[in-house]
């Protein structure tokens, strides 16, 4: 196989005129009408390529790609009319691969090229966006510079939604704010532009603008949960921002907007309480935080939550239930502390990795949440956020791609001593026979030979006879014989004159007549006998070459099955083994670097759970003392009201005796 | 993209963490993953190409292809093959699997060896239309193996209830 070159040999300029063909037909006709198949190994390797089956259907495609350039003269070859589509096929594979550097190395070439101007705006938009995927904009930008004119219309929108991205990447938020008014609309990028319109105002100084776009999008909702999520992703961002910028009777309603059950509600539902709390409404706060209370504890804003819900109670004065609350939030964190400990020892002790390395884990939806449940494996529902990020889904393809090739290569060595097994039982088969074959063969080859040569000559009289008329070659047997001897008498006659006689010179004539007359009179019937004898010998001889041509193609296709193949073999299990060895360090690095990610955010969610643990331990006996204060308070109260209403009983309801003049102490006496 | 939207906000998370490995090692350690890609690429097309040249040499090798005829969608669920009255093939399809035969991919189904001669080839096939209609149909096709490689396709057209066959 040869390795792509940058240089531009024929085959290439053929590539690069296929793939204009391809472009300026558009692939937007292909999409709705399949395009004729021309190379019935191209389809095969398209099957793999729609399958997301990258490795099989690069495999395909360079072969194919490589058996073209080989031929000379590709342009007979069917697969020319695929030829296009194979190479931008490749570049895209080879990028869904995460290969950026071949797939860019293929698209500087046709860049480098004497293509149509279009062609080469397309192949720096992809350039482009490749640089853009690396996290490189300013190289992104440079490509993006690259393209003169107008690209081709069905990537016009894309090149212009990527160009906006990158400027915002570069902080030239005014250029993305122009570019994405004019993308708005666009159905392609339906809600993405207003998203980055909404953003781009609010880093560009117009945040009424921005808040109104974003407020817009973030009304939508669609049965779709990808754009849901992203509606609900604009109304977390607007909130969390309108609270930055203390518009707290604002925020509230776009918290509100997100969707429960959304990737985006736990987030909400904090947010909502804390735009509660922080206008001193702690009893509204307690609704969505004590909803929060009750989801998945591994979640950030549950724990958070947690910690949340006793401090409203507390800022209520129901100290009792807040303590009760934290009470509850340190025995979860103490728990999930064990958990995330345990977690990161299993990091640490590589089964994090291995659960990864398992065929599952291609097969299996959510591979990374449902590996949690095998014996040993790290609570992976704390790991969920890190693994949406960029980065580590890289590095997780990465070592998954790592060790697939490690795998597939495991079984090409295994199939590589299958083959020298299979070769040296054929060479055991075929050697011993081979000698005694060959020996017949020579045998039948010489006779075949003799009947070959028979032929031909019958062929050349024919032939000749076509031109000059020469009866005696059609005489058969018994006359060749009578012409011989006819002609030895003639010469005996010639040599002795004592036999001669005119009797006998006479009867010679009259012989020579007959047998004249004979072939004479037969020889047009003869001659087309003789004709259709060839023809029908020419059938067996053509049916003699078949079995003959067969034999031949038997011995050398035996001889072959075996034989070429141990330098070959030996060739290219050192190339895998070199391969292997490579692919262990890589793996090992790779695995080092996902363990040491896992383990850095095991670690930081472990010890904010214990920063919330120390809260919560203040809190409690924060708590506790109120409650206590409280119930003193209460308490004391309680004696106080008591104490004055004992007084209220001992005091009679008539004026008191002794306040009464004592009217009948006189009297009396 | 859609992902990279939905999870901005997850990665201002994971940003400190992703920062404690360098730059510089990511992209080394991504040159050099890339560039075992590309050599184990070629080292398996050298490898697929010597296990062909081993297992199935030109002068005996036969292979069929499965491929739909229909625009309108048709999903393919099981396919059998017989050939000289032998099952060689027998095939369920996954989702993934008819969704690229129904973009014009074309499926490999098998590979074999036969001597040169006629062999009767039977293929038949289950699928559902669009309506949820079961269909299920067979067809028969003579192979003429002579001394190059034999490649035949079988055309599906479930709509029809057709099997359609190529030389190639």
């Amino acid at each position: 196989m040869f390795p792509r070159q940058a240089s531009f040999p024929c085959w290439a300029m053929m590539a690069l005129r296929a793939v204009v063909a391809v472009l300026l037909c558009g692939s937007a006709a292909a999409e709705s009408e399949r395009e004729e198949l021309k190379d019935l190994f191209f389809g095969a390797a398209m099957f793999q390529a729609y399958q997301g089956n990258y490795f099989d259907a690069i495999v395909g495609l360079d072969t194919e790609l490589d058996q073209y350039r080989q031929l000379d003269e590709p342009e007979l070859d069917p697969f020319t009319a695929h030829l296009g589509q194979a190479e931008f096929s490749v570049g895209d594979l080879e990028l869904s691969y995460r290969m950026h550097l071949e797939a860019g190395r293929a698209i500087e070439a046709v860049l480098k090229g004497d293509v149509p101007q279009p062609v080469r705006n397309e192949a720096a938009y992809r350039l482009a966006k490749i640089h853009y995927h690396k996290q490189q904009p300013l190289n992104a930008l440079h490509a993006l510079e690259m393209i003169d004119g107008r690209v081709p219309e069905r990537v016009r929108a894309d090149e212009q939604f990527l160009r906006a991205r990158v400027y915002m990447e570069l902080g030239r938020f005014e250029d993305a704010v122009e570019l994405l008014r004019d993308l708005k609309g666009e159905k392609s990028l339906d809600g993405f532009v207003q998203y980055n319109l909404g953003i781009a105002l609010l880093k560009s100084g117009e945040e009424e603008r921005g808040v109104l776009e974003l407020a817009a999008l973030g009304k939508n909702r669609s049965s779709d949960p990808e754009k849901q999520a992203l509606y609900d992703k604009t109304n977390l961002l607007l909130g969390t921002y309108l609270v930055e910028a203390d518009q707290l009777a604002l925020a509230r309603t776009y918290f509100d907007r997100v969707n429960l059950e959304g990737p985006f509600s736990n987030r909400a539902l904090l947010g909502a309480g804390w735009v509660e709390a922080r206008a001193g409404r702690y009893d509204r706060a307690l609704v969505p935080w004590k909803l929060l209370q009750e989801r998945r504890v591994t979640d950030e804003a549950v724990q958070e939550a947690m910690l949340a819900v006793p401090y409203a109670y507390g800022k209520l004065d129901v100290h009792s239930t807040a303590a009760i609350n934290y009470g509850r939030a340190l025995e979860v964190f103490g728990n999930e502390i064990d958990t995330l400990s345990a977690s990161i020892d299993s990091v640490r002790a590589g089964k994090f990795l291995e659960a990864l390395r398992r065929k599952e884990a291609t097969q299996v939806k959510n591979w990374v949440v449902a590996l949690r449940q095998l014996p040993d494996a790290p609570e992976t529902h704390y790991l969920l956020d890190l693994m949406a990020s960029n980065d580590y889904q890289n590095f997780l393809r990465n070592y998954r791609d790592l060790n697939d090739l490690f795998e597939r290569n495991k079984e090409w060595l295994k199939s590589l001593s299958a083959y020298e097994d299979i070769i040296e039982l054929r060479r055991a088969y075929y050697e011993p026979l081979l000698p005694d074959l060959d020996r017949k063969f020579r045998e039948l080859d010489a006779r075949i030979h003799l009947r070959m040569e028979q032929r031909d000559k019958f062929q050349r009289r024919i032939d000749q006879m076509l031109v000059t008329r020469r009866p005696e070659y059609l005489a058969n047997a018994d006359e060749q014989y009578a012409r011989l001897r006819l002609q030895s008498m003639r010469e005996l006659l010639a040599a002795g004159p004592r036999h001669y006689s005119e009797e006998v010179e006479a009867r010679i004539a009259r012989l020579e007549g007959v047998l004249n007359w004979r072939l004479a009179t037969e020889y047009d019937d003869r001659l087309t006998d003789a004709y259709k004898h060839l023809q029908e010998l020419n059938v067996e001889i053509a049916k003699l070459q078949t079995v003959y041509q067969s034999y031949v193609r038997s011995r050398q296709a035996a001889t072959q099955s075996y034989t070429g193949y141990n330098g070959k073999i030996h060739t290219l299990r050192e190339q895998l083994l070199n391969a292997q060895s490579r692919l262990e360090t890589l793996m090992a690095r790779q695995g080092k670097m996902l363990e040491s990610l896992a383990v850095n955010e095991l670690e930081r969610r472990r010890s904010q759970l214990e920063g919330y643990q120390i809260k919560a331990r203040f809190a409690l006996a924060d708590s506790y003392d109120r409650a206590n204060e409280l119930q003193e308070q209460r308490a004391d109260q309680r004696k106080i009201e008591q104490y004055r209403a004992k007084q209220a009983e001992l005091i009679p309801q008539d004026t008191p005796q002794e306040l009464q003049a004592p009217a009948s102490e006189g009297g009396d006496q | 993209m859609i992902r990279i939207l939905q999870l901005t906000i997850l990665l201002l998370v994971c940003a400190a963490n992703a920062q404690d490995v360098s730059r510089e090692d990511i992209r080394g350690l991504d040159e050099q993953i890339q560039g075992v890609k590309k050599d184990v690429i070629d080292l398996t097309a050298e490898l697929t190409q010597l296990e062909e040249k081993l297992l199935f040499p030109s002068n005996t090798q036969v292979s069929f292809f499965v491929s739909l005829a229909d625009l309108q969608p048709f999903d393919l669920e099981a396919v059998e093959l017989k050939l000289n009255n032998e099952i060689v093939a027998h095939h369920l399809y996954t989702f993934r699997e008819i969704e690229a035969l129904q973009k014009g991919g074309v499926q490999k189904i098998y590979t074999g060896n036969v001597q040169t001669g006629s062999y009767p080839l039977e293929v038949t096939f289950i699928g559902k239309v669009q309506s949820g209609k079961e269909v299920k149909a067979s067809a028969s096709y003579q192979v003429d193996k002579e001394v190059g490689p034999k490649f035949v396709e079988i055309r599906i057209a479930g709509n029809e209830s057709a099997i359609n066959f190529k030389d190639w």
